[in-house]
């Protein structure tokens, strides 16, 4: 038998509010389609255009401990922010983050990657210089490429050398609206 | 030796026993209050699933927790929990659905024992931990309950 809606968003709110939560997670609709978000109770772990939340799921509850479920209430900051964004209404994210278990140089960039502001661009070979390293573009290419939590860490702000897209974990096409809606010069 | 499974992320868990605990609870413990046991078993599971140490017999870990809520209710309503009320369900009905108003007039435990048995399919390891007792006096509990309802059908 299933459980009636009613019953499960309010098991689902509890749960939230129990602080019993390692994590909690949401699809949250967006002009860039579906967004899988979790977070833990030290801030915004992820977000992920995977429509898939399964994999994402598993992902989750390897850095948080299983205790994690879908639970919308624990998201309404969240929410609330990227919709705001997405409206214009928003330049930047009040979010706390929760970046642990990440390598100290990919703490680095993501930290200066969260410098660049909105409507504006930057080059791999400049956010490696800003973390320490010149010579490590490729590296931070990489570390874009394995951004935990896209558009809030604004690595689609991130260009080549020549101004060419370059890449996106989300596919070109997004970035490419995404510096659109900042009103970013292409 | 074999391998031991992996918890499951609380969500899988949840999305794959919520139904059958509802239904569980429903019968046990009325429709009326089996929104709030079906609250409290999955909250109990929770707080309690940090310290599992593997994935196996989920399914029977979450029916005992919810033997245990369902216990506790009719304790708090204050009705002797040796004389389960006559539970009205409108669940799909299972197999053993269509036999579980026999079980409706046995005591408690030995009700309890049936249908976590016959119905339910637990081991009586499991069954004595959803009852606080032995496997040897679920045993016990489940072969006398049924030998009670031979003598009744005979």
């Amino acid at each position: 038998m299933s459980v009636p809606t009613d019953l499960d968003e309010r098991f689902r709110a509890s749960a939230a509010r129990s602080g019993l939560l390692a994590a909690s997670y949401d699809v949250i609709e967006s002009e860039l389609g579906p967004l899988f978000a979790a977070v833990t109770d030290r801030g915004l772990a992820r977000i992920t255009f995977d429509p898939e939340p399964e994999r994402e799921l598993e992902r989750v509850a390897r850095i948080a401990g299983p205790r994690v479920l879908r639970a919308p209430r624990a998201l309404a900051a969240t929410r609330r922010e990227l919709d705001d964004y997405f409206a214009g209404r928003r330049t930047a994210f009040d979010l706390e983050l929760d970046l642990r278990g990440l390598p100290d140089f990919t703490l680095r960039v993501l930290g200066e990657l969260a410098r660049v502001p909105y409507g504006q661009t930057s080059t791999y070979r400049e956010l490696a210089g800003r973390a320490g390293n010149p010579r490590a573009s490729r590296a931070v290419g990489t570390v874009m490429n394995r951004n935990p939590i896209p558009i809030v860490l604004p690595c689609h702000r991130i260009v080549g050398s020549n101004g060419s897209l370059v890449g996106y974990g989300g596919g070109l096409e997004r970035k490419e609206r995404l510096l659109r809606l900042e009103g970013a010069m292409l | 030796m074999a391998p031991v499974a992996t918890i499951p992320p609380f969500e899988t868990f949840y999305a794959e026993h919520a139904g059958e605990v509802l239904g569980f609870l429903r019968r046990r413990v009325g429709r009326e209050r089996a929104d709030d046991a079906f609250q409290e078993t999955f909250l109990r599971a929770l707080r309690a699933y940090e310290r599992l140490r593997h994935g196996e017999h989920l399914r029977a870990w979450v029916l005992t927790i919810a033997t245990r809520v369902a216990i506790d209710a009719h304790r708090r309503a204050g009705e002797p929990t040796d004389e389960l009320p006559d539970l009205p369900h409108h669940d799909g009905p299972t197999a053993y659905d269509e036999l579980a108003f026999l079980t409706d007039a046995l005591p408690a435990k030995e009700r309890a024992a049936v249908v976590l048995r016959y119905g339910y399919d637990l081991d009586y390891d499991q069954i004595a931990r959803a009852l606080d007792s032995s496997p040897d006096a679920a045993r016990q509990a489940a072969s006398s309950g049924v030998r009670r309802l031979r003598r009744r059908l005979t």
